[in-house]
């Protein structure tokens, strides 16, 4: 850092906000400097977003001062608060799909004479965000839908570079990228710090953090419990910050004894993905599947379940094999059951009510004469919440108002409602704090001691070797051996995951 | 020195989108002129042809703003009787043709703006809002006729639509050829004006187009207004085909419409669409309707295959789409 890198860009001072009787920010204190990422870190309901909503306009602080670069700042709406500087790279991509790179970038600021949009006038300004990002393959001719996922975010990294940004705030950029995407991205961020932009950077990849941010700041409960340099903290320092007690008790132990087979599959593969996948699956197990984004896990999962076509090879369930195609129906009648990875465009209806979502699979015992018992299905539904700790109002509420552990654990409910004893759950951890992970995990643990089998599909390491008993990684469709997790080591892990080469580890 | 390749490219993708409809079209027409008579690709049967499309043309100029947009207007039908008869009255009531002219296009661009404020102010549902309007301005359109056609005397309004022109070498009616222009106006007002890109973005991600400051409420208000207009002068084309206000007129027209459109590609969750494409489909709509009355069948059969056309468009569109997924 140089000359006058201290320069304060974003000053937030005892933000306060209530929604009714619940505080969501109690006073919370959080200072950016200018050209330095500053992650603002703690679990889900810790008031991130709350406070990101107050930094973006989006909602009005009860109490607090900001300022930007010195100046108070009392944004009216999310669009002052973007034209005053502070640009929020969503988790829900903020992009219309149909238009072009250039027309999204210069979306709402076009420059035109007598209505007609003057292209070549805007081309400088969205060549030049372009080249910050440095994609050969970003080009403002092609159409946003065209991109791959990880490279549409950048899009809307240029569309605040063209804005004038000086405060980027970026919301779990990584947790749809693949590895390649997110160096690109890291890249991108170098670049912006260079460019003395700031960047609160929001995420739950300790890792990644240590990586690329200056400083930190933890909010527990609503108030800020810690900041500092990040070269100055361990992660294990951060993590108790956030979750207010000791890292060993996170992964709880895995005691439970594996009997017998419940699900075999054998050399299956898929119309492209999986290509080759053999393994067997125990009563009591834990089973982790390792590799990296698209190397076709969730396909094997999707394959198994019957939500993809197989092209060859077998599966079995519990030694009763169904010479129908499977179908997910069928599966589930079979005692197999999937959480997808993406809980709001496959896992749940989130307009739905808690109640409607963990019935819904399995109506039968609440209908009489074709008739559903609302006050039954209410009833169940407080039983199997109350049984896997899920925070809730009431069983009518909308599974969307949930916090994201809370609405993966509605979605694990589901399949244990529905009596399964094969789980497949895809990140089933993805999204969601430190603490819901705990209790993700003590359910995870508690489910094998019960008897069920499960597979779990994960991109984060420490968590396949705190909880599973067996690992096996998939490299490009082809699943690797199943070792017992003692025998990996995470660098033989990602050896195999980037490159197949089992050989010789 | 990539400045050619670069404008090619964006040449190229301008381009893409039209070539699906176009493909259709030559198939239709390629069609017909094997199985169909010598009189199918003879001139009089173009003119026909050309004839009977600016009505549902024209129409589908206005109805592509809305569905770019996300939105939906089934009230289209209802507009063009409504427009036909205000017409007719405005030049009875001794109204020179051109202003008669105008009166009908406004009849139209005023059902539009009530459909846009209702559905950009009071947050109504495009095809509630549109459905009201369906019936109301059905109804209106009869109220102002009396419940009867309102028959008017010659005018150059009634060659608007002619099959054969004054002077012969248009070939087809001035309205056919005003068609033409005005798509090819509103073609490029949807590609390269402001309201035309905030009207794809609108129809993308309307929360995306929000937050980034587009006027949001103005751009929906403005295209059901430009539906409503374009209803109208459809309308007027109505009035000079038939020489009369018929309230009853063009029934159920807005699905030929909406077909229309369709058929040219546009999805009708919003975000993707063209005018040229409708005009296309438009076009391909008549040349079927016509190739099946050239081969005599039965009415019933030219719905069936109207209907199964504008399925398979829609089909064939996704197939297509997915391919580009893949590639």
């Amino acid at each position: 850092m140089t000359g006058n890198a201290h320069e304060v860009a974003l000053r937030m001072e005892g933000v306060r906000k209530r929604f009714g009787g619940v505080v969501a920010l109690d006073g919370v204190t959080l200072e950016v400097e200018r050209g330095e990422v500053h992650a603002l870190v703690g679990e889900n309901g810790a008031g991130k977003s709350t406070l990101m909503k107050v930094l973006s306009g989006a909602l009005r602080p009860d109490a607090g001062e900001m300022t930007l670069g010195g100046v108070p700042f009392r944004p009216t709406g999310p669009l002052d608060a973007r034209r005053a500087g502070v640009a929020m790279i969503y988790q829900e991509l903020n992009l219309a799909l149909d238009l072009t790179v250039e027309q999204n970038v210069m979306l709402g600021r076009e420059e035109a004479s007598f209505g007609v949009v003057r292209t070549h006038a805007m081309r400088p300004k969205v060549e030049e965000a372009l080249s910050v990002l440095d994609q050969p393959g970003l080009r403002p001719d092609t159409r946003v839908a065209e991109l791959a996922p990880g490279t549409r975010q950048l899009v809307e990294i240029a569309r605040a570079l063209v804005g004038d940004a000086r405060i980027l705030v970026m919301d779990e950029p990584t947790s749809s990228l693949s590895s390649e995407e997110t160096e690109a991205l890291f890249a991108v961020i170098e670049r912006l710090r260079a460019r003395r932009v700031s960047i609160v950077y929001i995420s739950h990849f300790l890792e990644e953090i240590q990586r690329i941010a200056d400083r930190f700041t933890v909010l527990r409960d609503g108030r800020t419990v810690g900041t500092g340099r990040v070269g100055d903290t361990s992660i294990e320092g951060i993590v108790e910050l956030m979750v207010g007690r000791k890292l060993d008790e996170v992964f709880p132990a895995i005691d439970s004894e594996p009997g017998e087979v419940l699900l075999e599959v054998d050399r299956l593969a898929g119309v492209a993905l999986p290509r080759d996948a053999t393994f067997a699956l125990r009563r009591g197990e834990i089973l982790g599947i390792a590799g990296i984004v698209g190397a076709g896990r969730t396909e094997l999962l999707r394959a198994i379940f019957g939500l993809d076509a197989v092209k060859s090879g077998r599966v079995r369930v519990a030694a009763a094999e169904s010479l129908a195609r499977a179908t997910p129906h069928r599966r589930l009648g079979q005692g197999v059951g999937l959480v997808s990875e993406d809980r709001k465009e496959e896992g749940l209806a989130l307009e739905l009510s808690i109640t409607n979502n963990l019935t819904l699979s399995r109506l039968e015992p609440y209908a009489r004469g074709g008739v559903l018992s609302e006050a039954r299905r209410r009833d169940a539904a407080r039983r199997w919440a109350g049984e896997l700790a899920i925070r809730f109002d009431h069983p009518d509420q909308p599974a969307g108002t949930l916090s994201g552990g809370n609405q993966q654990k509605v979605a694990i409910a589901r399949l244990l409602h529905h009596d399964v004893d094969v789980l497949l759950l895809d990140e089933p951890t993805r999204g969601i704090d430190v603490g819901s992970k705990v209790q993700v995990y003590r359910l995870l643990a508690d489910l094998a001691r019960a008897g069920k089998a499960i597979l779990v599909v994960s991109s984060y390491l420490p968590e396949l070797f705190g909880i599973c008993h067996r690992i096996a990684v998939m490299h490009r469709g082809v699943l690797s051996d199943v070792r017992p997790t003692s025998e990996w080591t995470e660098h033989e892990l990602m050896h195999v995951a980037t490159t197949g080469e089992t050989a010789g580890v | 020195m990539s400045e050619p390749s670069e404008r090619t490219r964006a040449l190229w993708a301008e381009f893409r989108d039209v070539i699906g409809p176009l493909v259709g079209l030559a198939a239709v027409i390629g069609l017909f002129s094997v199985i169909g008579t010598e009189y199918y690709l003879g001139g009089d049967n173009l003119r026909l042809i050309a004839k009977h499309t600016v009505i549902v043309g024209l129409g589908a100029i206005g109805m592509t703003f809305v569905i770019v947009s996300g939105g939906i207007d089934l009230s289209v039908g209802s507009v063009i009787a409504l427009a036909a008869v205000v017409t007719a009255l405005a030049f009875n009531a001794g109204a020179p043709p051109l202003v008669a002219l105008f009166c009908g296009v406004a009849a139209g661009g005023g059902c539009g703006l009530v459909n846009g404020l209702l559905v950009a102010r009071l947050n109504i549902t495009p095809f509630i809002a549109t459905l009201g309007m369906l019936g109301v301005a059905r109804g209106f359109a009869k109220y102002l006729g009396d419940n009867a056609t309102v028959n008017s005397e010659e005018s150059w309004l009634t060659e608007l639509t002619t099959s054969n022109p004054e002077p012969s070498w248009l070939l087809v009616g001035p309205g056919i050829w005003l068609m033409f222009l005005l798509g090819g106006m509103m073609g490029f007002a949807l590609r390269r004006t402001r309201l035309g890109v905030h009207t794809y973005a609108i129809g993308s991600n309307e929360a995306t187009a929000q937050l980034c400051g587009v006027p949001v409420e103005r751009v929906k208000l403005l295209v059901y207004v430009i539906c409503g207009l374009f209803a109208g002068l459809a309308g007027v084309m109505s009035f000079s085909d038939l020489n009369a206000g018929d309230p009853t007129t063009a029934k159920g027209e807005e699905l030929n419409v909406i077909a229309a459109v369709v058929i040219g590609g546009a999805s009708l969750s919003g975000g993707t669409g063209r005018v040229a494409s409708s005009l296309i489909g438009a076009f391909l709509m008549t040349f079927l309707i016509n190739g099946c009355e050239d081969l005599e069948l039965r009415n019933y059969t030219q719905d069936m295959i109207i209907g199964a056309i504008i399925v398979a468009a829609v089909a064939l569109d996704q197939l297509r789409h997915r391919r580009r997924a893949w590639t």
